[in-house]
C-alpha cells in the first residue's frame, strides 16, 4: 500500500516537472505588447512640435482612424518606414499623429525637410516621458487607433509593406 | 565639544530624511525589468528605455503615488512582463500556491510517516 503510495506520488511529479517543462519552453519569450492591442488610450496630453498647444484625446477623436508613429532624425530604421507613411498620408480616412522622439528640433526640422513629411499633426516629446502613457519602448514604433481610441494593433519597429497593407485593408473596412 | 556632536547627529538624521524616499525608488527600479535588456532591471541597466522609465518613476514618486500604483500603471501600459513579482492573478495561481501547497503536504507526510514509526 505504501510502495504503491511512494510510487504513484514520484510518477505524478515526473509527470508534473515534463508538463511544466514542456509548456514553459514551448513558450514564446519574445516580448511584445499585444495587451495593448483593445485597450482604450486615456490622459493623452502630447506637447505640439511647433507651439506650447498639447495634442489631446480630442484631436485624435476627430478621425476615424489615427496612425501614432514615434520617430527621430537619429533612427535609422524611420528612414525604411518613411516611404510607407507618406503613401499612407494620400488615404483620406486616416490621419497620422507624427511624435518627435528624444530629438533635437533642427535634425527633425532637417529629416522632414530631406524626406517630406507625411504627419497631419506632429508633436514632440523632448524625454520620451510621455510615450510610456501609450507604451513605448524603443523606437520606430506606430500604434493604429479608432475613433474611440482603442488600439488595433502597435507596429514594432518599422513599418512593412505587410502592415501597410493591412493598415489600407483596416481603414477601407 | 558637545555642539559638534549635536550637529554631527543633526546631519546624520538629514542623511536619513533624505534616504527614504531614494530607497524606495532603488526598490522600485529593481523590481522592474528593462524591456529592451537582456537579464538588466531598470536600476542595473542605462539603456534609453530604463533612463526614461527611471524618470517616469521619479515623476510619479513626486505626485505621491505609492509603489502599488506605479506598478499598476506601467503593467497597464507594458503587460505584466515588465514586473519582477508579477502579482497573483488566475494564471500565474499555481506559481505561487504551488510552494506553500509543497509546504504542507510535506507537512503532512513527515507528521504521517513520524505518527506510524512507533507503531512498528
Amino acid at each position: 500500500m505504501k510502495k504503491k503510495l511512494i510510487k504513484t506520488s514520484i510518477i505524478i511529479f515526473f509527470l508534473f516537472i515534463t508538463i511544466v517543462f514542456f509548456v514553459g519552453l514551448n513558450k514564446s519569450s519574445i516580448y511584445d505588447t499585444k495587451d495593448l492591442v483593445g485597450q482604450r488610450l486615456n490622459n493623452i496630453s502630447l506637447d505640439n512640435f511647433n507651439s506650447d498647444l498639447k495634442i489631446t484625446e480630442q484631436d485624435l477623436k476627430k478621425n476615424n482612424y489615427s496612425l501614432i508613429n514615434f520617430w527621430a532624425s537619429w533612427c535609422a530604421p524611420c528612414r525604411d518606414e518613411h516611404s510607407f507613411l507618406l503613401k499612407l498620408n494620400n488615404q483620406n480616412n486616416i490621419s497620422l499623429l507624427g511624435v518627435n522622439f528624444k530629438d533635437k528640433k533642427d535634425n527633425a526640422l532637417k529629416f522632414l525637410e530631406e524626406l517630406g513629411n507625411p504627419y497631419d499633426s506632429l508633436a514632440r516629446d523632448e524625454f520620451g516621458k510621455n510615450s510610456v502613457h501609450l507604451g513605448i519602448y524603443g523606437i520606430p514604433e506606430s500604434i493604429l487607433i479608432n475613433k474611440d481610441l482603442v488600439v488595433i494593433k502597435k507596429f514594432i519597429g518599422p513599418i512593412t509593406e505587410k502592415d501597410f497593407d493591412y493598415i489600407i485593408k483596416t481603414i477601407k473596412r | 565639544m558637545r555642539i559638534i556632536i549635536v550637529i554631527f547627529y543633526f546631519f546624520l538624521y538629514l542623511n536619513n530624511l533624505n534616504a527614504t524616499p531614494m530607497a524606495d525608488q532603488e526598490i522600485i527600479f529593481k523590481n522592474l525589468r528593462c524591456l529592451v535588456c537582456q537579464g538588466q532591471s531598470v536600476a542595473d541597466s542605462n539603456s534609453d528605455f530604463a533612463q526614461t522609465i527611471k524618470l517616469v518613476v521619479r515623476d510619479q514618486i513626486k505626485e505621491g503615488k505609492t509603489e502599488k500604483e506605479i506598478y499598476k500603471f506601467l503593467i497597464e501600459k507594458y503587460g505584466e512582463w515588465i514586473v519582477y513579482k508579477p502579482p497573483l492573478n488566475k494564471s500565474n495561481s499555481v506559481l505561487w500556491l504551488f510552494p506553500y501547497l509543497i509546504f504542507i503536504i510535506g507537512g503532512i507526510m513527515i507528521f504521517l510517516l513520524l505518527k506510524k514509526r512507533p507503531n512498528r
